[in-house]
């Protein structure tokens, strides 16, 4: 199976936002009572029941007028992803199609997804005690249709393909457009499976990484760490089978409840 | 739209003006974006940098209500630096006509056409000079100091940049990058188009604005040809549709005038309203008017009355009359009305000056309120304000059915008359209007049979023949199908013509098959055509397209006689008939006839027929002595504006609006260049909610995107009033006053008006009072998850309309915007 990618071309996206709301109409995520905080933002983040927003940014055009900028934030579908990295439960997968997939059965609350993901995607909901995001309509794609956000967008700012095509057509838009225009998610954590189109460079935009990288601690902890705490626990494995041996079973009659919900 | 939606993508420049349609028109910016992919230009004229600012090329703030300045300006600098397409303008337009002598422009005049008295023209040095045969005189040279072009080259000439800046608050700079963009479109085979809504309509000089432009783009050759035209973006999914039908006051079905009482007879009738031309090459296609407005009465009452019987039934106007909607309130404020049906609409929220229009329906005695939702109207004697006890109104609210819960057609605003299928039954008691009305009709009728009245043969012989009927006689269930046979039309006798027999009850073929004698019925010419023997065409949806732009032939149909582009005749040269642009032709001759679209009464080329067969002289109207303002358009400031004076000229507003504010009640207020309203303000809308908001604030997910009423200022207006980002402020006009979030952004700037600062504000004006939040739930109700707050943007609007249609102005008004709680 092809890797797949969806493109967000933000010099073509009109914050029409009808993505938006496709998204919450195929995920059937319910609305929140908002209120209006002096912009068209709303709601103002993601939140385990809006998985993805276009965010509205007023910026200097350096000559006394403005720009209006848009993003569509989401999950990007890292290719090196810290939350699968650190998901303790499998609940976050990559996928067939290199995105990442949420099995909610599976996930336990634990929130490790949320401190790990460079992009601040992850939502805990409290009345579920889950974590929710943008798993790129797996039940879509799986189906061969495209997300529900790229199938409501009119003007062709978002696009969902091959990796490799729309790595191609993301470069040939940039080189198109020039100036400060650029191709953002494919150089970093293995590449992203959500890519941008950016007609300004990343730093000027609210809320986006510049480098986003999966957090040092946990490389240090799950790769290096881990293999040798593994290591560790064969050696408890192998001490307890001669302490077995030698001592004989434990008497449980008093219960051991102690390492549910435990997990971390 | 002269063209179509898809049409866009072929424009080399485009103009959005008047309209945010990024936010509002999202679809659009398919074809704007491709357009752009292409190499177009996108310029947007807008006072605030909207969603669609925001994508363009070039942006240039004015000042709210100086469209016709901007513009002005625009055909000034076409005209100064010869940028005309100067072979269309000749031969397709009547620049070369002679005027009257004793014709005179505002620049000689004190800002006013010659011929004003008491806020109405006489026309009469309005009119072309004839020869003894009647014929037009013209001047092919275009050098007669009377002829069209000269005259438009000297009532321009007053529009210099210095001034229109001045005017408009839009520097020189920006004016002039507009001005060279988008006068390029006039080299030939390079098309420019104009996209523009309610910015462009909802002023005194709404039509005028519309004019300026047409104006342009005859200049420019950009009429008939891809990618050009004139495109009214409509706000309504079937407010093209509703208009062609007859929506408005001054018009029956396909645009044919209302009868006035002056006119006793379908004769008179006939003879006041049918064009009359000598130029011998002109098709003058309005002289077939007889057999539409015969084919009209037919498809009312049938054989049940002769012709003139049946005219006159029809409702006839008084002369010089208004029958708005401004006129409707007005008089019901007045207590002239004792019921009313608010039938799809929400005027305690839609109706400028709300305020009136809320306090206009406690006079009546009944109110009927049909609608999918509940409403500020239905709702209104509870409503702020408002004491029940004392509101004698029996209100009835009949819920009717969703769009998508009956079967008919809209057309699109690209003239696209498209089948839909019902979906879904209606919840509980809805019924679709149309079953609304026929109980309605029968309920009436049985009235007038009983009890008689003053012209009862007016309902009494009208045809329902509208579906299967009953045991007693009675349409049970309208038939979709069957009124759109009606408004296509029928034989209703053996009719040979043309050496074929067309047999009674079959149905026309297309309007040109229409009879003036009485034996042909159509419910509106123009959709002649649509409902043949061949089917339903409104239902088609093939996807052939050989035209290589886009027409889609066989995708639904499109009025007239499922032409895409109208005036297509002037895409091509008059003489050779190759089209100005060989990449995107509309029509062109493939040695015995026209191939492409269907063509727009052109001849074969170089016969000489002038195009704008809908034109008495077949010409474009650079000069257009129809309207009320006068021939060309010229700059009147708003109602209320924040200058002392029009720079422009002595004559400070449109002389020929109907002044409420003078002649009207209590309830009529103005407040111009006053103090106490400083600020300019704009109503508008957002992409998520859908005029009063009746049909989306409902929807939770809408709701949640745009949850209440705000105000958008600078960052300047803002610092001036104390204002934050996001706090609650109150805005009042000398009409009323509604509470907002302030929204302050970089994206308003303050204007400067010849020297003074002037700060101009906006609202959306989606919002209401009505929420779910109050009403009490029944068990198993499906609570509403999400509210959305404010109450209507029209609380502020004037009570002031356009001159030619009375379209009310909600895009240029004074308010004053003050922290809430703060006196």
């Amino acid at each position: 199976m092809s890797e797949k990618v969806k493109l967000y071309d933000a010099t073509k996206c009109t914050a029409c936002r009808g993505c938006q709301l496709a998204c919450k109409q195929w995920n059937t995520l319910p609305a929140r009572q908002t209120y209006n905080r002096g912009s068209y933002q709303n709601p103002p983040d993601l939140q385990p029941n809006t998985w993805m927003l276009i965010r509205f940014q007023e910026i200097s055009n350096g000559n006394g007028g403005v720009k209006w900028i848009y993003r569509k934030d989401a999950c990007m579908h890292c290719t090196d992803a810290a939350c699968v990295k650190v998901c303790p439960s499998g609940a976050l997968f990559y996928t067939k199609y290199g995105t990442v997939g949420l099995d909610e059965e599976k996930c336990i609350g634990c929130k490790e997804c949320m401190f790990a993901c460079p992009f601040e995607v992850p939502k805990y909901d409290r009345e579920t005690d889950k974590i929710a995001k943008c798993d790129m309509c797996y039940s879509r794609v799986d189906n061969d249709m495209i997300p529900a956000c790229v199938k409501a967008c009119p003007t062709g700012a978002l696009m969902f393909g091959d990796k490799d095509e729309m790595v191609k057509i993301a470069y040939s838009r940039v080189k198109e457009l020039g100036g400060d225009a650029n191709v953002y998610g494919d150089k970093f954590v293995s590449g992203t499976h959500m890519i941008y189109v950016l007609p300004e460079k990343p730093a000027v935009y609210d809320r986006l990484p510049e480098k986003p990288r999966v957090p040092l601690t946990i490389i240090a902890w799950k790769d290096w760490l881990k293999p040798l705490s593994l290591l560790a626990a064969g050696g408890v494995l192998v001490g307890s089978f001669f302490h077995y041996l030698i001592h004989g079973p434990k008497d449980t009659s008093g219960g051991d409840q102690a390492n549910q919900g435990g997990g971390e | 739209m002269t063209n179509h939606w898809i049409d866009i993508q072929y424009s080399d420049c485009i103009l959005i003006m008047g309209s945010n349609a990024a936010a509002n028109h999202p679809i659009s910016f398919k074809y704007v974006t491709k357009a752009m992919e292409k190499g177009a230009k996108l310029i947007s004229v807008d006072p605030r940098f909207t969603q669609t600012s925001s994508k363009a090329d070039i942006y240039a703030a004015l000042r709210s209500g100086s469209d016709i300045a901007f513009l002005g300006g625009m055909i000034k600098y076409i005209l100064d630096n010869n940028l005309i397409q100067e072979k269309y303008v000749k031969y397709y337009t009547n620049a070369s006509f002679l005027v009257d002598t004793g014709f005179k422009m505002p620049g000689d005049n004190n800002g006013v056409f010659s011929g004003l008295k008491d806020g109405a023209y006489d026309k009469s040095t309005w009119k072309f000079q004839t020869d003894a045969q009647g014929v037009v005189k013209k001047d092919p040279s275009l050098k007669d100091p009377n002829c069209v072009f000269q005259l438009l080259k000297k009532h321009y000439s007053r529009y210099n940049l210095d001034l229109v800046s001045k005017i408009t608050g839009t520097p020189q700079d920006d004016l002039l990058k507009v001005y060279k963009e988008y006068a390029k479109t006039g080299e030939v085979g390079k098309a420019g188009t104009i996209m523009y809504a309610m910015g462009w309509t909802q002023h005194t000089v709404g039509v005028q604005n519309i004019r300026t432009m047409a104006i342009i783009q005859l200049l420019l050759g950009n009429m008939g040809v891809a990618g050009g035209g004139v495109n009214a973006l409509r706000g309504e999914a079937n407010v093209q549709g509703s208009t062609d039908h007859a929506l408005l006051f001054h018009i029956l079905p396909g645009y044919l005038q209302t009868p006035t009482a002056s006119l006793p007879t379908l004769a008179a009738y006939n003879e006041k309203n049918t064009p009359q031309t000598r130029e011998p090459k002109s098709l003058n296609w309005w002289s077939n008017k007889p057999k539409y407005m015969a084919s009209l009465i037919r498809a009312f009452y049938g054989m049940n009355a002769t012709l003139e019987e049946a005219y006159g039934y029809l409702p006839k106007l008084d002369d010089g009359e208004t029958y708005s909607w401004l006129d409707i309130f007005d008089e019901m404020y007045k207590g002239k009305f004792t019921g009313f049906f608010s039938w799809g609409q929400n005027p305690a929220c839609s109706g400028a000056s709300s305020n009136k229009t809320r306090e206009a329906m406690t006079k009546l005695d009944w109110l009927v309120n049909v609608n999918i939702f509940d409403s500020e109207t239905g709702n209104y004697w509870r409503g702020p304000g408002m004491d029940p006890t004392k509101i004698k109104t029996e209100v009835f609210s009949l819920p009717c059915s969703a769009s998508i819960e009956k079967e008919g057609s809209i057309s699109n605003s690209g003239r696209w008359m498209q089948w839909r299928y019902k979906a879904v039954n209606s919840p509980g008691d809805a019924i679709p209007d149309g079953d609304i009305i026929t109980e309605l009709f029968y309920r009436v009728r049985d009235l007038y049979e009983k009890e008689g009245g003053p012209l009862a043969e007016a309902i009494n012989k009208m045809t329902w023949d509208y579906g299967s009927k009953g045991p007693d006689g009675k349409v049970r269930h309208l038939d979709a199908h069957a009124i759109a046979k009606e408004i296509n039309g029928y034989f209703l006798e053996d009719k040979e013509i043309n050496g074929k027999l067309y047999k009674k009850g079959e149905l026309v073929p297309s309007f040109a098959f229409l009879q003036d004698d009485g034996s042909t019925s159509s419910g509106n010419w123009l959709y002649c055509n649509s409902y043949t023997e061949k089917g339903n065409m409104a239902a088609r949806r093939g996807k052939k397209d050989e035209s290589g732009i886009g027409l889609y032939p066989e995708w639904s149909w499109c009025w007239p006689v499922n032409r895409r582009i109208i005036y297509n005749g002037a895409s091509v040269d008059p003489e050779t008939g190759v089209p100005w642009d060989k990449e995107h032709p509309v029509i062109m001759w493939d040695g015995s006839k026209w191939v492409g679209d269907v063509p727009d009464g052109v001849a074969a080329p170089g016969a000489g027929r002038p195009p704008f067969i809908m034109k008495p002289h077949g010409v474009g109207s650079i000069y257009g002595p129809g309207l009320k303002e006068g021939p060309f358009p010229e700059h009147y400031e708003p109602l209320e504006c924040p200058i002392e004076k029009n720079l422009m000229s002595p004559q400070y507003v449109n002389p020929v609006i109907k002044r409420f504010d003078i002649d009207g009640t209590d309830m009529d207020q103005r407040a111009t260049c006053d103090p106490r309203f400083p600020f300019v303000c704009s109503t508008y809308r957002v992409s998520e909610h859908w005029q009063t908001g009746l049909m989306t604030r409902w929807c939770p997910w809408l709701a949640e995107m745009q949850p209440g009423m705000f105000v958008e200022m600078s960052v300047e207006l803002a610092k001036l009033r104390g204002i934050t980002n996001g706090e609650h402020v109150v805005v009042k006009s000398v009409r009323g006053e509604v509470d907002c979030v302030a929204i302050v952004t970089e994206r308003f700037k303050p204007f400067n008006i010849d020297g003074q600062i002037v700060h101009q504000v906006g609202i959306p004006w989606h919002y209401g009072w009505v929420t779910t939040a109050m009403r009490k739930f029944v068990h198993g109700d499906k609570k509403p998850e999400v509210f959305t707050f404010g109450d209507a943007a029209n609380l502020l609007t004037p009570f002031i309309g356009d001159a030619n249609t009375m379209i009310p102005e909600s895009k240029a008004f004074m308010v004053n915007v003050e922290k809430k709680g703060v006196k």
